[in-house]
């Protein structure tokens, strides 16, 4: 173990230069595209200074049917699966930690690590054949549509949330569950109680991390997407294909806004969490003592 | 701990019988359910897009022979083609691209490497308060979407971009640089999205060192190079592995970055997949494809399995 008076030694001035270059080679791109969304020009690139800035991108935005449709339904289909994903990659977490050996224990673990992996292209082909085989032999998903697209982002989400239920269950002092079922409560109160709060923040990471890759996802959804259920990363990947427009920018810059925003926040509620439950623990401990 | 759902009703305040371990019903259903889910799908439709890629095309709806036909009275017969993988070895076509792959993501990966191994050290070797802030800076853009992070590119690239109005204004060039749609722009667009795959599962090798090795080897009078690459750099081949993986391997299968930034005259694996599959409706050729690319993939994804099988019962 590492002694805590020893340190690591402290990063040079090279190591430091080359890591305020990284980030400004990962933020520059993000800069740009906010800065230029507020650029009157509509050649994206070139900087019209005598009418910028100016909102106009954002107000064309808003009036734009086809966004704010596609919009709406990727927030469906991203939360919707969210959901889906918890609930079941809870599921697959508590199989792969809590229940020991059993058979097909290997297979389940094969099976919830290999779509981390796989290549999307892979994915989507092999789910669009698997809809319209499905379609073929049952009649059902009778058209593919923001069910097809949800099932099939279930099923690569489901991954990510089992491994991050799988390490927080991994690190857990399970002597409060077996405290909690001496002291006589049922094991639906201890996991209410006891199981789901520990576990709450990897709930929620998991949540989130479903739902940006969802709401990301252009190349398995364009796959298994039928006409008329195109998602907002579908829509944008099409306008920027024949080039840059100005309201991709404008539709950038609010949802990096959010983004940041949001990330920000949670990591900030789950630091703040942590931090009153160690301060709570100590003061258990102070009066126990 | 039982599976049961967490909205089942208040339990009655009387003594409970001593708990037995979860009942067999309800453990499994906490494995079963998962492992029905992924089979369906996961496991069948790689098994369709085998039994496709043995099959021929034709023009019909699906657009594919059957592998298996009832006859009446002969019962089962079974038509198992191997052309459409033939075809991928006889026509050059494909084998260029998949070696055009194969390059664009080892030479991208390499680039992640040299710019990622300085940061993920800095931050390691960073003020303990100062490291939570950069880790985080690592990880937000990977939060927001990949889509518009590379479209943002398009902009800097172009012809008439950023980039290029600070080289001429620079004089570094007479003429804008011709950067958009070349095989320069794809490594960039893959340097840059996928860097943080890389920073991460290195800065968590790196942050795990027992600064008392490097103590000792200083006292003993090894330069800092020396220190760096007889101890750190030997120590983090773990974490050099898993990073180097999971670049590598989404890479080899990258369709949206070569789409928007990559020459249209040489074309990504990826992008010939649903090229075969969506314009050619060749569904046999495209199936066959895939599978040859999950092939490649398999050693480096098997020992990426076996390495995060050990950092999860580390």
């Amino acid at each position: 173990m590492r002694q805590g008076v020893q340190r690591l030694p402290r990063a040079s001035g090279l190591l430091a230069g080359a890591l305020a270059l990284g980030l400004a080679f990962l933020y520059l791109p993000i800069v740009s595209l906010v800065v230029f969304s507020f650029n009157a020009s509509r050649l994206v690139t070139v900087w019209d200074a005598a009418h910028s800035p100016t909102l106009r991108w954002y107000v064309e935005l808003l009036h734009n049917a086809q966004i704010l449709q596609a919009a709406r339904l990727s927030v469906l289909i991203a939360s919707m699966n969210a959901c889906g994903a918890v609930v079941l990659g809870t599921f697959a977490g508590f199989a792969l930690t809590r229940l020991g050996g059993f058979r097909g224990r290997a297979l389940l673990a094969a099976l919830t690590t290999a779509p981390l992996v796989m290549p999307e292209i892979i994915t989507g082909l092999s789910l669009l054949l698997l809809f319209i085989a499905l379609q073929q032999l049952l009649g059902w998903p009778a058209r593919r549509d923001a069910t097809t697209i949800t099932l099939a982002h279930i099923s690569f989400s489901v991954s990510y949330v089992a491994i991050i239920v799988q390490a927080r269950l991994a690190g857990f002092d399970r002597s409060l569950e077996e405290a909690a079922l001496d002291l006589g409560a049922t094991p639906v109160r201890v996991f209410r109680r006891i199981t789901l709060p520990l576990i709450a923040p990897a709930l929620l990471s998991g949540w989130l991390l479903s739902f940006t890759l969802s709401w990301d996802d252009v190349v398995i959804s364009q796959f298994v997407a039928g006409p008329g259920s195109s998602t907002l990363p579908m829509v944008i990947f099409s306008k920027v294909r024949l080039g840059v427009s100005p309201d991709v920018n404008a539709l950038a810059t609010l949802l990096i806004t959010l983004v940041a925003a949001g990330v920000i926040g949670s990591t900030l509620w789950l630091q703040r969490r942590d931090r009153r439950r160690i301060r709570e623990l100590q003061q258990a401990q102070a009066q126990g003592a | 701990m039982s599976a049961q759902t967490p909205h089942a009703p208040h339990a009655p305040q009387v003594p409970q019988v001593p708990q037995v371990p979860p009942a067999r019903a309800s453990r499994a259903l906490v494995a079963g359910v998962p492992m029905l889910w992924l089979s369906v799908f996961f496991l069948i439709p790689l098994v369709i897009v085998l039994k496709i890629s043995l099959s021929e095309a034709r023009l019909a709806m699906p657009p594919y022979t059957p592998l298996v036909e009832w006859v009446r009275g002969q019962g089962a017969s079974l038509h198992a083609h191997l052309d459409n993988y033939r075809l991928l070895f006889s026509d050059p076509l494909y084998a260029d691209s998949l070696l055009y792959s194969l390059r664009v993501a080892a030479g991208s990966t390499v680039c992640c490497l040299l710019l990622g191994y300085p940061m993920a050290l800095a931050i390691a070797r960073a003020v303990p308060e100062r490291r939570h802030l950069l880790l985080m800076a690592i990880i937000l853009p990977f939060w927001t979407s990949f889509l518009l992070r590379v479209y943002a590119w398009i902009g800097l690239l172009q012809d008439d971009g950023v980039i290029n109005h600070v080289l001429l204004a620079l004089h570094l060039t007479h003429r804008p640089l011709r950067m958009v749609n070349t095989t320069f722009a794809v490594y960039l667009g893959i340097v840059y999205s996928y860097l943080p795959f890389m920073v991460l599962p290195l800065y968590a090798n790196l942050e795990k060192h027992d600064a008392a090795l490097l103590e000792a080897a200083a006292d003993l009078g090894a330069r800092p190079w020396q220190r760096f690459r007889r101890i750190t750099l030997p120590l983090s081949v773990p974490g050099i592995i898993a990073g180097v993986l999971l670049v590598f391997i989404p890479a080899v299968g990258e369709f949206v970055i070569p789409s928007l930034l990559g020459p249209a005259s040489q074309l990504m694996i990826g992008r010939v997949i649903s090229t075969e599959f969506f314009e050619n409706r060749d569904w046999p050729v495209a199936s066959a494809l895939a599978l040859l690319l999950l092939a490649l993939l398999l050693a480096p994804i098997l020992i990426l399995q076996r390495y995060r099988g050990r950092e999860l019962s580390a």
